[in-house]
């Protein structure tokens, strides 16, 4: 904890284990997902999930470049999850990609700037804002956290674990919120007392870049 | 779960195998999971796509053929369908005069539709969309994802391919498009929630006493539950917020009573004598109807009403041969 280790970079095989990692972690809560998205949206978000990690999982055992590798991982998303989660993760992955460089070593900084455009990615492809009960009220949070903690100095294990915990408010946070955006908007009031599936799986995102790069 | 499949992975798969053998004027590419009429876009039509999640048969699928849809992508079990899907329907249904999407507002739809756009501007087709947004059920309002895209979509199919059928030119198609979507509105309701195939449950728990009004099509809860009752209560419950929405006295309307899937006919027929006497007694003119089972909702129980305010040029768009699955008359 607390060490200050600017230099730190992170390798591709760190980032495919990252992608290995939020797999697992969407594969073991497919049903628990789906069973959210049960309450107020449509009850596939778990097996769209699923299906769509599945299908990235099967093309990164040769990664190669770091920005080639995530730009497919996006597009992979994007032809097979479908919904919105498609496009949304999709369009997160590959904006996330652009800003890595083609080497096979990432520096925290580029990261960070990287997991800005991923989100900055989702916000325009969405059009939803802070509070609208979707997947951006756990991925803002996380990407602050990181941002904040990378720019005093602290590894990027430590800074993805805040932002692992910053998504977990976030996702918490979405439970009082009334859904303004995607499918659950349609209940109104009565989406309030639930918790967002989008955010949910966000939160696996980032616990599973915390997880990825714990004692790297 | 009882349903007629061999394995939850494989329905779509399977039954757009029996799609494609049930129908001669159709034809599928089994990899993007698109139906394409059987020949080709004749160069110089407008193609007008569609496609949206499965689940909702004979939306979009059965109504792919001559004066009506050229393609129609089937995504996942009510998920839309992915832009590289909606990019090969395109450049295959393209007849050199553009492609008109035809979209249901649901936030997914509207964003896989957007980046197939992007992709196909990128090679060169005129691509245009309209989006339908028609159930009152839901408020209108910039800050959230808008009024849900139901019932209007297939009276807006048959009378935007009847106009691209007639040769008109994309700005002309998109003209009448807009007018229909305007003109349009909806609202449904639900007896039973319906069971997606994958989740091997019903979407959510309705007592045999309950009722859901303003369901939107894809087991979503609606706007709020109450007990059961009759016929011609729930008739007024779909009939008046419709009236209160839009003003359609003074023009000739297309009236559809839709089942959700799980409705007997005889039971449509019922609800549809209810809605006409609502609609006499309010002044308003019905001068065409549909009752059936057309955007569906699995199995679930229920029905929705759409009514659009038509004029002598869309009634005559709406009376034009047609040759589909779902919708067939004049040929």
């Amino acid at each position: 904890m607390g060490r200050v280790n600017t230099n730190q970079s992170a390798s591709v095989a760190t980032l495919v284990e990252w992608l290995h990692q939020f797999g697992s972690l969407v594969e073991q809560n497919k049903g628990y997902l789906t069973d959210l998205d049960s309450a107020i949206g449509d009850a596939d978000h778990g097996s769209n999930m699923a299906r769509g990690m599945t299908a990235v999982l099967n093309q990164v055992a040769d990664p190669g470049a770091a920005d080639a590798l995530f730009k497919k991982v996006g597009m992979t998303l994007v032809s097979s999850v479908g919904g919105a989660s498609g496009p949304l993760y999709g369009t997160f992955f590959m904006r996330f990609a652009t800003g890595l460089g083609d080497g096979t070593e990432v520096t925290p900084e580029a990261l960070v700037s990287s997991l800005r455009a991923g989100l900055d990615g989702v916000i325009s492809r969405g059009k939803a804002e802070l509070g609208d009960k979707t997947m951006v009220d756990a991925m803002t949070p996380a990407v602050v956290a990181i941002e904040g903690s990378v720019a005093s100095g602290e590894s990027l294990a430590d800074a993805t674990r805040a932002g692992a915990e910053a998504a977990r408010r976030g996702r918490e946070s979405t439970i009082a919120m009334v859904a303004r955006k995607g499918r659950a908007s349609y209940l109104g009031e009565r989406s309030k007392g639930h918790q967002d599936p989008g955010a949910t799986s966000t939160t696996y995102l980032f616990e599973a870049l915390a997880a990825s790069l714990d004692g790297v | 779960m009882k349903k007629l499949i061999n394995n939850v992975d494989d329905v779509i798969a399977d039954a757009l195998k029996g799609i494609e053998l049930s129908d001669d004027n159709v034809r599928v590419d089994h990899e993007h999971r698109v139906i394409y009429r059987a020949e080709k876009t004749r160069q110089g039509k407008v193609a007008v796509i569609s496609g949206g999640g499965s689940g909702h048969e004979p939306l979009h699928g059965g109504f792919v053929g001559v004066g009506m849809l050229d393609a129609a992508c089937a995504g996942q079990m009510f998920t839309s369908p992915t832009p590289d899907q909606m990019l090969a329907a395109t450049s295959e249904a393209d007849g050199g005069a553009g492609v008109l999407h035809i979209v249901k507002n649901y936030t997914g739809d509207v964003m896989n539709f957007e980046m197939a756009g992007e992709m196909a501007a990128d090679s060169g087709v005129r691509v245009e969309t309209v989006v339908v947004a028609d159930d009152v059920a839901v408020q209108d309002s910039l800050y959230t994802a808008g009024r849900r895209g139901v019932g209007l979509t297939v009276l807006l199919e048959k009378i935007v391919g009847a106009a691209a059928e007639e040769g008109r030119d994309m700005d002309g198609v998109l003209e009448i498009a807009h007018r229909v979507n305007a003109g349009g509105r909806s609202m449904g309701m639900a007896l039973t929630s319906c069971t997606v195939p994958a989740a091997g449950k019903p979407t959510f728990d309705l007592p045999d006493d309950e009722m859901e009004i303003g369901v939107g099509i894809h087991g979503e809860p609606g706007r709020h539950r109450e007990p059961l009752s009759s016929a011609r209560d729930i008739a007024k419950q779909l009939v008046d917020p419709i009236l209160h929405d839009l003003d359609f006295t003074g023009a000739p309307c297309i009236v559809m009573l839709n089942g959700m899937g799980g409705t007997p006919l005889i039971e449509l027929y019922l609800m549809y004598g209810e809605v006409v006497r609502l609609l006499d007694d309010a002044g308003i003119t019905i001068a065409r109807n549909l009752v059936g089972n057309y955007i569906t909702s699995l199995d679930m129980a229920g029905c929705s009403v759409t009514i659009l305010k038509a004029d002598d040029e869309i009634l005559a768009l709406w009376d034009a041969p047609v040759k589909t699955a779902g919708l067939r008359w004049g040929v």
